[in-house]
């Protein structure tokens, strides 16, 4: 049992007035993730992928289907504590995830509810600051940072947590290049050093670039499942799901057409896809 | 203009009046309160003066921002100040139709503005040298006997300090609106009193939803980080009376004493 996250035919419908059709978000999902992997999933908006993020930490409860979480199930409200100290979220806005006024305050905001011992909520904030590199900023408060460190911040009082997964919905959706990087690297940290299985939502493709493993969510269900080079391969596809691939492989694969020769396409890093240009151009 | 707001405005420090237990800032400011009306001769404001200046200079807050702070409510102070001077009946000194001014009226403005203006320099002094959060960590501790009684302690002073936290955001907020609206033309500053105020309702109505929005989002994300309320929860920072403390109050204990002698003798 290395499955941290097990979907079976999940399914989800949000909640409207009598007398409306239900419309179904989740029409079905049949998905597995193990323990340590990095998953990006990726999906156009409305495709479903933020309903499923709820659904692996009990904020939203199935519909249909069930959605296991280290073999706990979710529609069980006696495991749902269980199941939110196994997988913790980071969400999209950092301005509304943090409660306290201070920094350090925050990050130890869950292990305070928790219950854990005075002494030992601050060695794991000290040491889960300093994993973010935000540590300096402990007694700041979280208004006076920018976006790229309100979310390190986030980010390290779900570290503290220590929890086995971490779901990440839109992380660097409202933030800047610099602030994107700078939460990308530890993201990237968490699942490397920490050893933490990562879930990253997103739509920015050079992101799931960097995960071990992409899933692509379209219209309610998962349309594609693999390694980022086996998924961004597939361009037609994903055109289809209205995404867009990677800029370097958008570039070869433009190219490829138009010439009608055959080159390798599936470059996921710059210098990958300058070494292909410059064989072709000689 | 928003940014003038300094409810619940922090100078972090390290000072020894920074590290007092909150609980005994709390405690100690009522109790000054108490005394600045308990005082009633030039001598006792002498020595209540003193002490609060011994305070600021050892908080290294600038004396500049305590007179700052006063600058709101100079218009309740002049207000009490000139009530006092002409409705105080006892020797009348001068007399004009219904206006009288007394000797005991004089004294007791002027000892009036001196109190009213002390009472907001300890209590700012309280917000400046307290972070919010504990301040209502303070306050939790020290109401928390009424939990017995079923009053929601925890949840009044998580309340509070959501909503200190919150301040900084909203007001960011306001002020990208009010320029969102002022680039699609809106008037703030011009027409009557009841037009400016109906132009306040494209603030409103924004500001308001996004801040149910926020709620909802910050409900979820509380949750998620494992909130259930008072429920087995613990603390990272103790609360702990120190050696500052018992200075402190035996510091103020005196002065208390002090006055109150000084009381008898009319002093």
């Amino acid at each position: 049992m290395s499955e941290i996250i097990k979907t079976e035919n999940l399914q989800y419908a949000y909640p409207v007035e009598e007398g409306q059709l239900a419309v179904p978000v989740l029409k079905g999902v049949n998905l597995s993730i193990k323990r340590g992997e990095f998953v990006a999933v990726l999906g156009h908006n409305g495709s479903g992928k933020s309903t499923l993020a709820g659904c692996f930490n009990a904020i939203r409860l199935p519909t249909g289907g069930v959605c296991y979480v280290d073999m706990m199930d979710t529609r069980d409200e006696n495991n749902t504590y269980e199941i939110r100290k196994t997988v913790s979220m980071v969400f999209q806005n950092p301005d509304n995830q943090l409660v306290a006024t201070v920094v350090e305050e925050d990050v130890a905001f869950a292990l305070e509810n928790m219950g854990v011992p005075p002494a030992e909520i601050r060695k794991r904030v000290d040491d889960a600051l300093k994993a973010v590199g935000m540590y300096e900023y402990r007694a700041q408060a979280p208004h006076r940072l920018s976006g790229g460190q309100k979310q390190r911040v986030a980010i390290a009082g779900v570290i503290a947590m220590m929890p086995r997964c971490v779901v990440l919905d839109e992380p660097t959706a409202m933030l800047d290049p610099q602030g994107r990087r700078e939460v990308m690297a530890v993201v990237r940290e968490l699942n490397r050093k920490y050893g933490i299985t990562v879930i990253l939502i997103t739509h920015h493709m050079d992101e799931a670039v960097q995960a071990g493993r992409v899933v692509v969510m379209h219209q309610g269900n998962v349309l594609m499942d693999g390694t980022p080079r086996e998924i961004f391969t597939q361009v037609d596809t994903l055109r289809a799901a209205s995404l867009t691939v990677p800029q370097t492989i958008e570039v070869l694969y433009d190219l490829d057409r138009q010439d009608g020769e055959t080159l390798p396409i599936d470059a996921l890093s710059v210098d990958e896809c300058a070494d292909i240009l410059e064989k072709y151009l000689q | 203009m928003l940014k003038d707001i300094t409810i619940g405005q922090f100078f972090p420090g390290d000072t020894a009046v920074h590290r007092l237990d909150p609980r005994v800032k709390i405690v100690l400011t009522i109790a000054f309160i108490v005394l600045l009306f308990l005082a009633e001769g030039p001598i006792s404001y002498v020595l209540i003066v003193a002490f609060l200046a011994i305070i600021i200079g050892i908080s290294r807050i600038s004396p500049k921002l305590v007179v700052r702070g006063l600058k709101p409510i100079l218009f309740i102070v002049a207000f009490t100040a000139l009530l006092n001077l002409f409705y105080t009946p006892g020797d009348y000194i001068w007399q004009w139709g219904f206006l009288h001014i007394s000797k005991q009226g004089i004294r007791l403005a002027v000892f009036m503005v001196i109190r009213l203006m002390l009472l907001i320099i300890a209590t700012s002094m309280l917000t400046y040298t307290t972070s919010p959060i504990q301040l209502t960590d303070g306050l939790e501790r020290l109401l928390s006997p009424l939990k017995k009684l079923h009053a929601p302690v925890h949840e009044l002073s998580m309340m509070m300090s959501i909503a200190l936290r919150f301040i900084p955001t909203l007001i960011e907020e306001t002020e990208k609106i009010i320029s969102a609206q002022k680039a699609r033309g809106a008037d703030f500053e011009s027409g009557s009193l009841v037009q400016r105020a109906k132009a306040m309702i494209p603030i409103l109505v924004p500001l308001f939803i996004s801040a149910f929005r926020r709620a909802d989002e910050l409900a979820t994300a509380m949750e998620c980080r494992l909130y259930r309320g008072d429920v087995g929860r613990t603390r990272m920072k103790q609360l702990k009376i120190e050696r500052v403390d018992i200075c402190a109050i035996l510091i103020c204990a005196v002065l208390f004493a002090a006055v109150l002698v000084l009381r008898q003798f009319g002093l």
